[in-house]
């Protein structure tokens, strides 16, 4: 036990005194491997981040899978009652006990701003629709089921608008209003943020709170789509169960289309995101493999000088197992230091604002710099230092040593 | 009591074109504690090869090593390490310190193979060992700092901090002046002497092998015992052995 404790502890001030001694070729093979591993954890990491940008941007604009959109139109071209098409959808609804449903439609509306009367895009839809497409506010709270029922109707306006606006603080309840053939002032509860190209004024208003505030006529006209959000296991067995309960209750001569919307049901996603892990892959093998060729040929340069360390070191009753031992823990607690380092200097350049513009551009919220891209690069450092190790080691311990003390 | 002896030892190595080449040619050796031996020979006679032997530090082709009445042979490989540094002291001619580190670091460096008071205790044993040697005030001297005779006695002081029962000399005074090198030899004497280990001085200087007490000449391989006489004739006339 104490030859083992001897031995270990031995072992480890022996790869510390080498690594104090031989600073330079240390250094050397720290800026090898941290800028490998640098190299490697920032595309990981941007690939990831890529990666999950494009799934959230996805879900923001066709929702989370699985997401299920239903039409309904006649062959004649004849609208659908709006009333009947609700009343069949909240009815499968309840049937199937699907948890999240809303309706998704669009209106323009003309808003007095500071400088005049603008015209804005809005959007029309259910409490849970904020929930199924992921919506990120910069401020406030998306609507509650207390919103449908306010005499004035909350709004959730985009940045871009908010500014317009003069930036008024939610605190103080700022009220925006919107011209039509009536007049209604709205209520801002929150602000969705808006990406530097995103400079149009928009605004989501409640389904219900605009069918109260606007005139029959433009309620009748107006044809949502209707979305659910359903488990994505079920959604195969759920939308032709959906497509015969809708169109029986709607006649004949309508025709309901269920599809899924979002972004899983569409194959070329997966094919794109698997090209792109593939050419992110691709990239961070060649990189380590790169930063390793660097650090085998430091070690098979510096391997020759050390021959004779070796030799003296063997003549001093140095076991086969210690050198061994210590050539390779020197090596990969040089580059397990490198590989932290190279990890600190990915997460600057990754989250520096400069790259974040530029990879997660028209993306609200960039994902985090993520965990796995990180450990990966310790892992590849000290797996790049075992295998870097691994051939002056075994030199090492092939070393006839009074050969290499006559070196 | 026989410390190391060599019964009809061999050793050949392979040639390029398969033939072997017979380096050592059934040498026969004993050493005793407290013996001081020198081996004389010319370059190419086999001495570096009859030093790894002795060392432990390679096995014969054919006959028998005994170290302390055992046989080598039968040591596993972490055995005959272990052996080694604690039973041997190796001196080389090119002293070998280690750069980078001071003389108090290379005269610990045998110490980190020890194990128990050796080995948590080795910079107290490491700085006596230097003070013995009249180095005391060169402690935190790097070698490059340190002249020719300095480096060697760090070297001496290395080789003896494990307190081993066999000294092993390779040209001990080879990169020294002729003053240096008597001084070292005359320190190395003292110092073996005072701790009862044996001395083998490998050299083909006469005037080295002249300060052991039993002398030896490997020629072609083959090891040969020498008369006092003969080596001192040899001094006296400024000839080789």
């Amino acid at each position: 036990m104490s030859r083992i404790l001897t031995g270990l502890w031995g072992a480890i001030l022996e790869a510390w005194s080498e690594l104090r001694i031989h600073k330079t070729r240390v250094l050397l093979s720290l800026i090898g491997v941290a800028v490998a591993v640098a190299a490697l954890t920032a595309v990981v990491a941007l690939g990831q981040i890529a990666y999950q940008a494009q799934v959230e941007s996805a879900e923001r604009s066709s929702g989370r899978p699985a997401m299920v959109a239903i039409y309904a139109y006649t062959e004649s071209g004849e609208p659908v009652s709006g009333e009947a098409m609700e009343t069949a959808f909240d009815t499968a609804v309840e049937r199937y006990a699907v948890e999240y449903s809303s309706r998704n439609g669009y209106f323009d509306g003309r808003v007095q701003f500071p400088t005049g009367v603008e015209q804005v895009g809005g959007q029309l839809v259910d409490v849970d629709f904020g929930t199924m497409h992921r919506v990120e506010l910069a401020q406030g709270e998306w609507f509650t089921d207390r919103d449908e029922n306010r005499l004035a109707p909350a709004v959730i306006v985009n940045e871009a608008m908010w500014e317009k606006l003069g930036s008024p603080a939610l605190a103080t309840h700022p009220t925006v209003k919107v011209l039509g053939d009536t007049e209604t002032t709205a209520v801002i509860v929150a602000i969705t943020p808006s990406s530097q190209f995103d400079t149009y004024p928009q605004m989501i208003m409640l389904y219900s709170a605009w069918q109260r505030a606007t005139t029959p006529a433009l309620v009748a006209s107006q044809q949502p789509s209707y979305e659910m959000w359903v488990p994505p296991e079920m959604s195969e067995e759920l939308l032709p169960l959906l497509k015969r309960d809708m169109a029986g209750a709607l006649g004949s001569d309508v025709i309901v289309d269920a599809t899924r919307q979002d972004y899983l049901a569409w194959e070329g996603f997966e094919q794109s995101m698997q090209i792109l892990q593939l050419l992110i892959g691709g990239g961070s093998v060649l990189v380590l493999v790169l930063g390793a060729l660097g650090l085998v040929n430091i070690s098979l340069v510096t391997v020759r000088q050390r021959i004779r360390e070796i030799g003296i070191r063997r003549s001093f009753g140095a076991t086969a197992g210690r050198v061994f031992f210590a050539v390779m823990m020197e090596s990969i607690v040089a580059t397990a230091v490198a590989g932290v380092v190279g990890v600190i200097v990915a997460v600057l350049i990754v989250k520096s604002p400069l790259v974040q513009d530029a990879v997660s551009q028209g993306v609200v919220d960039a994902p985090p710099f993520p965990a796995e891209a990180a450990i990966i690069g310790i892992l590849a450092a000290v797996g790049v230092g075992a295998l870097a190790g691994l051939l002056p080691a075994l030199v090492a311990v092939r070393v006839k040593v009074i050969d290499a003390i006559r070196y | 009591m026989s410390l190391l002896r060599l019964e009809k030892v061999t050793r050949s190595v392979e040639l390029p074109d398969e033939s072997p080449l017979e380096i050592l040619k059934g040498i026969d050796l004993e050493v005793s504690v407290g013996d001081h031996v020198s081996i004389v020979g010319r370059s190419g006679s086999g001495k570096s090869t009859l030093l790894n032997l002795l060392g432990l530090l390679d096995s014969p082709t054919s006959g028998e090593i005994y170290f302390d009445d055992e046989l080598v042979s039968g040591f596993r490989s972490g055995v005959r390490d272990r052996k080694r540094g604690s039973d041997i002291g190796f001196i080389f001619q090119q002293f070998n310190l280690l750069g980078g580190r001071t003389a108090l670091e290379n005269a610990m460096l045998p110490l980190f193979y020890a194990s128990g008071r050796e080995f948590w205790n080795r910079r107290k044993i490491a700085t006596r060992m230097l003070e013995r040697i009249g180095l005391g005030e060169r402690l935190d001297y790097m070698p490059e700092r340190l002249s020719g005779g300095e480096q060697q006695r760090v070297a001496i002081a290395r080789s003896l901090v494990r307190g081993p029962r066999l000294i092993l000399a390779d040209e001990p005074t080879g990169a020294l002046d002729i003053e240096t090198g008597a001084d070292i030899m005359a320190l190395l004497d003292e110092v073996a002497e005072a701790s009862g280990a044996a001395l083998i001085t490998i050299t083909h200087d006469a005037n080295i092998a002249a300060l052991a007490r039993t002398h030896y000449r490997l020629d072609k391989g083959v090891l040969a015992p020498v008369t006092a006489q003969a080596v001192h004739a040899a001094v006296a006339a400024e000839v080789p052995l």
